[in-house]
């Protein structure tokens, strides 16, 4: 029989051996695959990220060239964004979604487990390159030309590496679609759905509109330095800031890409932990929806200081400061919700507040940069470095490490080690401050981004950054050991797990059998989330 | 709607996601070799993944095609395969649009800033570059005794001549494809076959004055991929349109050799809508080709 007819109560056995993982259509299976590649490249990224900060503790030289510090800076970016954030949130996708819509799998199984297995190879292309001929990518990792065409034997790579996770990307996208389109369990409405799916529906769509504008951006790239086209080339009639363009179209809906899981994911613990509904139910979704949608007018502001005429400069100003509006809605709707709740701070709700805090500090220096003429002063400095670590780290980590202590439970069946999450907590907090809180000033006072070396004016604020990242990366092995101790055993957990818990997942047994919902529950006002 | 299920299909474990990501790996690892230089090995290692690419197609779709013929998919199954055919095209719409993009950008913005007297690279690098479309010289050919990366264009392929012929095809594919369609609603096989098959021919064609404009453009008019941004963005797109209507092609004859097996009912047949989709979104964008590439 190839097919699982559901009901069928004998059918709950696991596919055992390494069969379970590498054939695999079961969401529960292919979501923790993801967390767990993510969280393997979290590390990756992360030990790229100690060399620079090795690197950067004094000024001069020490340790690596210049080519290769420029090669860690670009894969870096490119490991943390593509290997540890997104696949993260799209983990956290397939374990939940299904699980809170109240369907059985995603729409389309097959293709959700092809999305994931084209990670790790897609990777293997792009870390390959570290051996190549001419070494890895260094050009940073917006690739602009032409500086990023003098790459060695690792170009093609870099593009196909590109070409290949952006496929991996929009299949998993689509699944998203179809599933929450098609597989939502009767009664289970558009405006009862829990925020973190209405947040992935909007990525979903974010993907599938940007992803392969970057793929042709990049094939363009391919074709500019291997069949003779002109596209970059002004030589030729084409246009360098063009590619900035492409890129930017992409990269800018991106970010949304990755923040928008991380906000789904504290608008599930905030409510939960303050004991209270969420706050503007609606207008969370009308607002995340808005900045999703004005994501996609707003690229230019990274490329405010490239030549561009004054209307334009105008335009990408006033639609930049726009995006505060909803995402103001969002940040005061979070705090009416714990206005007045009966709040508790377990480890969820700890790194759910540090997002709420930090994150806003990168939208405000965000919004400082998005205004035209004082760009001009923090471009390309250590200030943009600043603005994005603190909507990254704190924002978009932070999220989803909370959305991992919050879902932990119900996952494994295990409650995690509270005292070690809060200690994970405070060490991160305090360090990713120490880190990134100081970038700001050195790049005011004109530290440019993406050099190894640096004027002796900046070397203390540097050597404080440093230590900051050495303690941070370090106290992330706190949560893989949390992790591992969970997974192994503890208190057992109940199905509910927290006590202001809501919702179809909260309904299951902790940890879910292999297959849920197969028959489809009921949801009514009572049941539904908020 | 989802509602109206209370069984779910859910497939069983498949290996074809992990060859599928094999088969993509191996042709991504020989397309790299390729471009490198290792045109001798890399180029066995291409065509294996491509093999690999094709059997994977094949063995995926066997699959498929087995379940719904032994019935095991319901209602819902078929909405979520139209969701994912759907936004499929969606995604493909968004390919071509950074190409357009390109093209737009490049026209309207870029060149005729070349061309402006007070820029700079007009002052100092080509003040004799002319911004006109189509771009026939490119600024680094204004510099006499400077020899250019790029081929100068005699000529550009007029609109209404072999573009305007093919425009008639597609359309007219188009709406055969749609005969297609109403003859399977109605269980007329026959007709379904026939007009299937009118549609592959009149697909074949299109491709086969596609190739011969191609030879014309690079035998008699020096318009290549090499001829600066005109050459770049005519090629690409049309060249990117020109595989999407070979596989679409490809995909219509599967379906006609499907039809002629037997396959498909009156009520179930999304195979068949989704590549009558697919054929209809490469007619649109052929209009926008032949509007903005060859006419305007
Ligand atoms: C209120 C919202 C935001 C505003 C107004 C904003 C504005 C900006 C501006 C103007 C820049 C370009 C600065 C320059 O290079 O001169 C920038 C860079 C950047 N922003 Fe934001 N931003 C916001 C939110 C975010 C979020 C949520 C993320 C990520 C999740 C993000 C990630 C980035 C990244 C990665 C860069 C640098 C890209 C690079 O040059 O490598 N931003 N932001
Ligand atoms: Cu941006």
């Amino acid at each position: 029989m190839s097919e699982a007819v559901i009901h069928d109560d004998h059918h709950d056995h696991k596919p055992s051996g390494i069969g379970r993982w590498l054939f695999s259509t079961n969401h529960k299976d292919i979501g923790t695959m993801y967390l767990v590649f993510a969280l393997i490249m979290f590390f990756v990224g992360g030990a790229m990220s100690m060399v620079i900060r090795a690197e950067l503790f004094q000024p001069g030289i020490q340790y690596v060239d210049p080519q290769f510090y420029n090669s860690m800076v670009t894969v870096h970016a490119l490991v943390m964004i593509f290997g540890a954030l997104m696949p993260a949130g799209v983990g956290l996708a397939n374990w939940m979604v299904p699980l809170m819509i109240g369907a059985p799998d995603m729409a389309l199984p097959r293709m959700n487990n092809m999305s994931f297995w084209i990670l790790p190879f897609a990777f293997t292309l792009l870390l390959s390159t570290f051996f190549m001929q001419g070494g890895a990518p260094a050009g940073g990792w917006t690739m602009y030309p032409p500086l990023v065409l003098q790459l060695g034997d690792g170009f093609p790579y870099l593009v196909f590496a590109v070409h290949f996770l952006g496929i991996s990307s929009i299949m998993g996208a689509i699944n998203i679609i179809a599933t929450v389109f098609n597989m939502r369990a009767p009664g289970m409405t558009f405006m009862r759905l829990p925020l973190f799916v209405w947040a992935w529906i909007i990525t979903a769509f974010l993907l599938i509109a940007a992803m392969p504008v970057l793929a042709g951006g990049v094939t363009m790239l391919l074709t500019d330095k291997y069949f003779g086209t002109a596209f970059f080339d002004a030589a030729g009639g084409g246009d360098p800031v063009m590619f900035q363009h492409i890129f930017w179209f992409f990269g800018h809906p991106e970010v949304y890409i990755l923040v928008l899981p991380s906000f789904g994911v504290i608008s599930q613990i905030i409510p939960t932990f303050s004991r209270k509904p969420l706050f503007g139910y609606t207008s969370m979704v009308y607002a995340t929806a808005s900045i999703a949608f004005l994501s996609f007018f707003v690229w230019a502001h990274h490329m405010f200081t490239v030549g561009m005429p004054l209307t334009g400069e105008l335009f990408f100003m006033y639609a930049t400061m726009s995006i505060a509006v909803p995402t103001g809605v969002k940040i005061f709707n979070w705090m009416a919700t714990m206005w007045r709740g009966s709040m508790t701070f377990e480890t969820p709700m700890l790194f759910a507040i540090g997002v709420l805090f930090m994150f806003s500090i990168g939208g405000f220096s965000g919004l400082m940069m998005g205004i035209t003429p004082v760009d001009f002063q923090y471009h390309d400095t250590y200030f943009i470095v600043a603005h994005f670590h603190y909507v990254i780290v704190p924002g978009i980590i932070f999220g989803i490490i909370g959305g991992i202590y919050f879902w932990l439970p119900k996952w494994t069946g295990n409650m995690y080690d509270e005292k070690l999450g809060k200690l994970h907590f405070w060490i991160s907090t305090i360090s990713v401050n120490v880190l990134f809180f100081p970038m700001h000033f050195i790049g005011l006072a004109g530290m440019p981004r993406r050099i190894p070396d640096y004027s002796v004016q900046f070397a203390d604020w540097n050597s404080i950054i440093s230590i900051g990242g050495f303690v941070f990366g370090a106290s992330q092995l706190i949560l893989v050991w949390v992790v591992i101790k969970c997974v192994r055993g503890g208190e057992k957990a109940t199905d509910q797990v927290w006590e202001g818990a809501h919702g179809l997942e909260w309904t299951l047994p902790s940890p879910p059998p292999f297959h849920t919902f197969t028959t489809p529950p009921k949801v009514t006002d009572a049941t539904a989330h908020s | 709607m989802s509602n109206s299920n209370d069984t779910y299909f859910i497939p069983e474990p498949s290996r074809w996601p992990i060859v599928g990501t094999l088969a993509l790996f191996v042709a991504f690892i020989g397309g790299g070799m390729v471009l490198n230089g290792y045109i001798g090995s890399g180029q066995y290692v291409l065509a294996l993944g491509i093999l690999a690419i094709i059997y994977l197609f094949y063995g995926w779709f066997k699959d498929v095609i087995d379940e719904s013929i032994a019935g095991k998919y319901n209602e819902q199954v078929d909405i979520s395969f139209r969701w994912g055919m759907a936004w499929f095209i969606f995604s493909e719409v968004m390919f071509f649009a950074a190409f357009f993009g390109a093209l737009f950008y490049t026209r309207v913005l870029s060149i005729p800033w070349l061309g402006l007297e007070e820029s700079v690279s007009n002052q100092f690098l080509w003040p004799d570059f002319q911004a006109v479309w189509p771009l026939l010289t490119t600024p680094d050919m204004t510099i006499a005794g400077l020899e250019s990366k790029y081929i100068a264009i005699k000529e550009v392929i007029p609109a209404w001549d072999i573009p305007a012929w093919n425009t008639a095809i597609l359309l007219t594919s188009g709406a055969t494809v749609t005969f297609a369609h109403w003859a399977l609603k109605k269980g007329n096989r026959s007709a379904l076959c026939w007009w299937l098959a009118a549609t592959v021919l009149l697909g074949i064609i299109f491709v086969y004055l596609q190739v011969a404009e191609y030879g014309h453009a690079y035998h008699e008019l020096d318009l290549t991929l090499k001829s600066g941004v005109y050459g770049s963005t005519f090629f690409m797109l049309t060249g990117f349109h020109g595989f999407h209507v070979t596989m679409g092609a490809t995909m219509l004859a599967v379906i006609l050799v499907r039809s002629m097996l037997g396959h498909f009912s009156e009520h179930n047949h999304f195979a068949f809508e989704a590549v009558a989709w697919y054929w209809h979104f490469v007619d649109v964008v052929w209009l926008g080709l032949f509007v903005f590439v060859y006419w305007v």
